[in-house]
């Protein structure tokens, strides 16, 4: 029987769709959903295919509902996701926090838009940075993809399913909607050529079973609603038992934990694209649509005998910054470029992890469109001199 | 930088193992408890245990496998609950209990997922959630504890405090008109909606006999005191005082008449069921009009390639 | 529960004993279960639980006929009944004290 979660050939589709793609093949069949501009075409795909996989798509009545729907989809072991953009994505933080704390596995699509506030629906925008960071109220870790073009949106959902189930943690599809609303050649893998990471499940009785009582590489195994566990899991600060401990240690102890799991493990989830560091005066640092333009950029440079590198983020939560500090302490590098469609929001994670050694300076766009080539050049020319 | 967090004090051999609470298995409804949970954070006098042990008792009754049956709550006192049940339970975020309970139940047909929550948790945060699960008749079954204010932050104002009442945020007493509880959830679709007060076990038990069994959006409005907030402020007495009032005041409507279920500060309490309607559930629509027919159009897809 | 009369088919039919239990410290003093009991079993005690509240005792202990209302209205899982050995309806538990057992020796005189 031929596999129709998987549509392997290749395709001409835009980024959205490559996104719900990737999302099939991953083994999402949940999605719960709110229809927003640049984001819709997320929902529709799903609405379309779920139903012939066997999935459910549903359409909530906001992005609150959206967000909890599968937060609990995901306890009863779907591998859920939904799709939005930056005042869905501002709804969905109540909720993010609680798939956070839950240690719910979870995708979350953002496909950017300008704001602040409605700002430029249909218009591409790289602000919401920060706030995939730390949008939700209280402290946690989060794990934060960018895709470049819709082949990586594709790919990157599937690398973000497995990375959620792996880490137990909410992940963020950070891309854009000039990524989303491209038109581009999508390969799809045959199935077998598409790695899956299962969820940890426990492995020991109910009797013993403590949902948040972590395996060493901090992660807890994950009981499935309906499996017999009788587990409770709450949004409140909670013991190992899952349940409410209103006290400084309970506190100390979930808390360092959440942000431990990641912290440690970010030598192996931190993906970057490295082009041209070895001798580079100047290292441009990129993600989404505007790495296209840097890239672009840096091959004209170096034409031009500018040395001039490029570190583009594909992981942007998160931050590489092990990378951005070895850089720093390169001899060769003298300043960081950040490109950014925002004010600057990594340009404050280079600057910091810089520490002084190399300096950042900001390319920065309000949004309403990517940089051009010419005008970014400029700004290395500069910054090169 | 350098990291340097305060060590936690680790858990200890004791504290990994479950906590023993003294005198688990005393009662005999306690294999329905959580162990190292009882006893409850609910006040004296406070009705949320009656409907705690009213479902546990319907669970019983209904024979419902505890595995799967699911417990999803919001926030708040009548919230609490699902941390006592001996069941998967849920204790999720201010007003999300019915969409987080809908990804339950869809992702997972099979279970029967119950929500128990306050009014202030379903009918104020979450009044947009109840209205859009009752529209699609998702196959839930709400248990909304009404005690006409916010307990759990020492009693607010809420959506259900009657015109009059004097709350901690309506110090010159509530000016909004309140919900009527039944008849919305009917208006917005429910299959199944009943009102009893907490002095009403048995019928309390068998309505939630009667949702969990039911296909569809079920709501169940179980009206209870609450002494310490709402009724120290109004003069409504102890909680004794209170189902006194219940007992002389609440009577069986036969209809769902809007004016006739309204409720006002210690006026009389329609109570009674009101709906119960067969009628497809999101799931039954969900595949006879858009699961089929996506198979459908598939298959003539393919007959069109050949 | 009262009676007006003894009930013809008093001796044949038992009367349903309960056996109350209360797990005295996790009473929180209501009341609910003393006053909703329909045979009024219970009554407060004297002494003091734990948590400072006075916790209900089977003051009539016998006269429950194990409805398990007060198991109901518990919200402290703190009361439960359990069936005892059944009974018979005693003549204090009638307001018109009639001989029991008519109907029986109605039956045995004429062979029903």
């Amino acid at each position: 029987m031929e596999n129709r979660a998987v549509l392997t050939g290749t395709h001409f589709i835009n980024g959205d769709i490559a996104c719900a793609e990737g999302g099939l093949a991953a083994g999402c069949r949940f999605f719960a959903g709110y229809p927003i501009t640049p984001a819709t075409e997320v929902a529709e795909r799903m609405a379309r295919r779920l139903p012939q996989v066997g999935g459910i798509y549903i359409q909530m009545e906001d992005e609150l509902a959206s967000m909890a729907a599968i937060c609990g989809a995901s306890c009863s072991g779907a591998r859920p996701m939904t799709s939005t953009s930056g005042p869905g994505f501002s709804l969905m933080m109540e909720n993010i926090g609680l798939a956070a704390m839950l240690e719910t596995p979870c995708v979350i699509a953002n496909i950017q838009r300008a704001g602040p506030s409605t700002g430029l629906p249909t218009l591409v925008g790289q602000q919401d940075v920060m706030q995939a960071r730390w949008g939700s109220h209280g402290d946690y870790e989060i794990i934060a993809l960018s895709p470049e073009s819709p082949q990586e949106a594709f790919e990157l959902t599937i690398d973000a399913f497995n990375l959620a189930e792996k880490y137990r943690v909410p992940v963020i599809l950070l891309s854009d909607e000039i990524i989303g609303h491209m038109t581009e050649k999508v390969v799809i893998p045959h199935p077998d050529e598409i790695e899956i990471v299962k969820r940890r499940s426990p492995n020991i009785g109910p009797k013993d079973y403590a949902p948040y009582y972590p395996d060493e590489d901090d992660i807890p195994p994950m009981s499935t609603a309906g499996d017999g566990y009788h587990i409770h899991a709450t949004g409140l600060t909670h013991n190992e038992h899952g349940y409410p401990d209103i006290s400084a240690d309970a506190q100390e102890r979930l808390v360092q934990r959440l942000v431990r799991k990641i912290r440690s493990n970010a030598d192996r989830i931190v993906r970057t694209e490295n082009l041209y560091l070895d001798d580079a005066e100047v290292v441009m640092v990129s993600y989404g649509c505007s790495g296209r333009t840097t890239r672009e950029v840096v091959e004209t440079a170096r034409a031009d005998g500018m040395k001039v590198g490029m570190v583009r983020l594909i992981t942007v939560w998160p931050f590489a910054e092990q990378l951005i500090r070895e850089l720093a302490e390169q001899s060769s590098v003298g300043a960081f470029v950040v490109v950014e469609i925002n004010s600057g929001q990594i340009a404050l994670e280079v600057e910091r992890c810089a520490g002084g050694n190399a300096e950042t300076v900001l390319a920065g766009l309000m949004g309403g469109r990517m940089f051009a080539p010419d005008e970014l050049y400029k700004v290395v020319k500069e910054a090169v001199l | 930088m350098k990291n340097i967090f305060i060590d936690a004090p680790p858990l200890t051999p004791d504290q990994a193992k479950l906590g023993r609470s003294k005198g688990y298995g005393d009662h005999p409804l306690d294999k329905y408890l959580k162990e190292g949970r009882i006893p409850h954070i609910w006040c004296s006098g406070c009705g949320i245990g009656i409907v705690l042990t009213a479902f546990i008792k319907a669970l019983e009754k209904s024979g419902a496998d505890p595995d799967k049956t699911v417990v999803v709550s919001g926030i708040g006192c009548s919230a609490r609950s699902a941390g006592y049940l001996n069941l998967d339970t849920y204790h999720t975020t201010h007003g999300r209990a019915i969409p987080f309970a809908t990804g339950v139940k869809l992702a997972n047909p099979e279970l029967n997922v119950v929500v128990i929550s306050g009014d202030g948790d379903l009918f104020a945060i979450g009044g947009n959630h109840i209205i859009h699960a009752a529209r699609r008749n998702i196959d839930l079954s709400i248990i909304c504890v009404n005690n006409f204010t916010y307990g759990m932050t020492g009693g607010q104002g809420g959506p259900t405090t009657p015109v009059g009442a004097i709350s901690t945020t309506t110090p010159y007493g509530a000016s909004e008109y309140p919900f009527n509880l039944v008849y919305m959830a009917a208006a917005a679709g429910a299959s199944y909606v009943a009102r009893w007060t907490v002095l009403h076990t048995r019928e309390l038990r068998d309505a939630m006999i009667d949702s969990m069994s039911k296909p569809g959006f079920s709501f169940i409005e179980a009206i209870s005191p609450c002494p310490t907030a709402h009724a120290r402020r109004n003069k409504l007495g102890s909680g004794l005082d209170i189902m006194r009032y219940y007992k002389e005041k609440s009577y069986l409507a036969d209809e769902l008449d809007r004016d006739e279920t309204a409720l006002g500060l210690a006026d009389k309490i329609a109570i009674g069921k009101f709906v119960d309607v067969e009628k497809p559930t999101y799931l039954d629509m969900y595949n006879s009009h858009v699961a089929d027919r996506a198979a459908q159009a598939a298959k003539k897809k393919k007959k069109k390639k050949k | 529960m009262s009676f007006w009369r003894m009930p013809l088919d008093a001796e044949e039919q038992g009367v349903t004993v309960g056996e109350v239990h209360i797990i005295a410290y996790r009473c929180k003093g209501c009341r609910y279960c003393i006053e909703f009991c329909p045979n009024n079993v219970l009554a407060e005690s004297e002494e003091f639980n734990e948590k400072g509240y006075h916790p209900p005792y089977a003051a009539k202990d016998g006269k429950c006929v194990n409805c398990n209302f007060c198991e109901t209205i518990c919200p402290e899982f703190a009361i439960f009944v359990t069936e005892g050995k059944p009974g018979n309806l005693q003549p204090a538990d009638v307001l018109h004290d009639v001989k029991p057992g008519r109907r029986l020796q109605r039956k045995r005189r004429y062979g029903e």
